[in-house]
């Protein structure tokens, strides 16, 4: 959490604690508070204030968007595409929204194979979804190009930008762009949607004056989102400097810890995110490990899972599942941080290859 | 539990990983793999779902091939020490070809 999303929560909470749609002037100062917030996540994801709308969190803010465009789109056609390599949430509202779900490969490094998707997206298709980079390994995707192909074919494009804004820029390219204020050091409980003003939506939630958040949006959490991005962007300096952090744990994972592969594209990456998979490793004894020593990551492999399923990216790619470390630098990490990871990650990689009998393999 | 033999019906080594979870079945498959000659077939039996991607990324990494992966017939895999658990979890052959020269192991 940001320290910002902090202050500007329990600020509001003071002035916007009461019901943005009730008249008394409490309620209308929690409605300013949220107009003011509308107002500057506009801005900064460059579009109206009227486009943008919030949602009770980024799955949420996925789930409607899927489904209020296919139902808007329904004499069109009940094909979604999407890239095999979404958020779990597309591709559950993608099968829930559409009559076929149509999945594009991706490539070694997780990224879109463009001509496959310029051939799925025709004119019978409800809606596209893709995201603007991927979460788990880094890669981003040829969003302007996809676009191009979609707007040309009419077809709405969904952005799903959750692991991105706040890190790299997003650009124009979407017609729907869903960010999640929690990936940038917001406060849970609230997404954005930014839905142009062109694209047609039928809303298939609980009927609400707000459909897009029916029952209402916590006030603070919003006006914490808009406050902590604000924060986020003004200081695009630090959030680079990880990228030269991401590129030496690249570079010594490669070259320390034996039977590796580094996953991601090495270049076109978000700047705060690594991934790596080890030949013969337990992910859930190496986290273990490296949690013990003070570092705490993620996996994505299946017995981090709750699943027996490994991560549905990793298998897209066709990379290792198993023994898969997933590393997401916060701004405030420092390079003293990062050499000690890279310190402890060979041995703690070889005990859990001794651990297993794997050593020798 | 797992152990590697000689499958009668096709004459290559035969690992059976069935029941193993991550990373265990690469690492039967890549011990069988350690002790074949250059160029064998090794039979794979598996049920674990992360094999699926995790037998052809392997094989890639250490220059074998995977020939063919399929469903293991019923009368294939029965009369092993594995009874009553292929019907939890559905059962897989794969068949790898180890690589040829020393890049195998």
């Amino acid at each position: 959490m940001h320290p910002v999303a902090q202050e500007a929560f329990l600020a509001a909470l003071e002035q916007g604690w009461a019901d943005p749609r009730r008249l008394h002037a409490e309620g209308r100062r929690a409605r300013l508070l949220l107009d003011g917030a509308r107002e500057a996540l506009a801005e900064m994801l460059g579009a109206r204030t009227e486009e943008i709308h919030l949602t009770a969190g980024h799955t949420a803010s996925l789930h409607a968007a899927v489904a209020a465009v296919a139902r808007a789109r329904r004499r069109v056609g009940g094909r979604v595409v999407v890239s095999a390599v979404e958020r779990a949430a597309v591709l559950a509202a993608a099968a829930l929204a559409g009559d076929e779900v149509v999945t594009v490969p991706v490539d070694r490094t997780g990224r879109l194979d463009l001509r496959a998707w310029q051939d799925a997206v025709g004119p019978d298709v409800a809606l596209a979804a893709l995201q603007h980079a991927n979460g788990e390994v880094g890669t981003l995707q040829p969003v302007a190009a996809a676009f191009e192909a979609t707007a040309r074919a009419g077809v709405p494009l969904l952005v799903d930008a959750g692991a991105s804004v706040g890190h790299v820029d997003v650009g124009p390219h979407w017609d729907v762009l869903a960010a999640d204020p929690s990936d940038w050091g917001g406060i849970a409980g609230v997404g954005v949607l930014a839905v142009r003003s062109r694209v047609r939506t039928t809303p298939t939630g609980p009927e609400d004056e707000d459909p897009w958040a029916p029952g209402g949006v916590s006030v603070p959490a919003a006006v914490a989102a808009a406050a902590s991005l604000r924060a986020v962007l003004a200081d695009r300096a630090r959030s680079e400097a990880r990228r030269a952090l991401v590129d030496r744990i690249r570079e010594q994972v490669a070259q320390t810890v034996r039977d590796v592969e580094v996953v991601g594209d090495p270049v076109e990456r978000l700047p705060h995110v690594v991934t790596f998979s080890c030949l013969y490793v337990d992910g859930e004894a190496l986290l273990g490990e490296l949690d013990r020593q003070g570092f705490a990551v993620g996996s994505g492999s299946a017995c981090t899972s709750s699943s027996l399923e490994p991560s549905h990216v990793l298998a897209a790619m066709g990379v290792l599942t198993h023994g898969n470390v997933r590393i997401a630098l916060p701004s405030t990490v420092t390079p003293d941080d990062v050499e000690a990871l890279c310190a402890v990650l060979p041995q703690a990689v070889a005990d859990v290859r001794r651990m297993a009998g794997a050593t020798d393999l | 539990m797992s152990g590697h033999g000689v499958d009668g019906s096709t004459g290559s080594t035969l690992v059976d990983a069935r029941g193993l979870r991550c990373p265990a079945p690469v690492i039967a498959l890549a011990r069988a793999a350690r002790e074949a000659a250059p160029g064998t077939v090794l039979t794979v039996w598996w049920t674990d779902p992360a094999a699926r991607h995790d037998i052809p990324a392997w094989a890639r990494m250490r220059g074998h091939k995977v020939l063919v992966t399929e469903p293991l017939a019923p009368e294939e895999g029965d009369g092993g020490d594995d009874d009553g658990r292929a019907d939890v979890t559905r059962a897989y052959v794969t068949r790898v070809r180890t690589a040829s020269g020393d890049a195998a192991g």
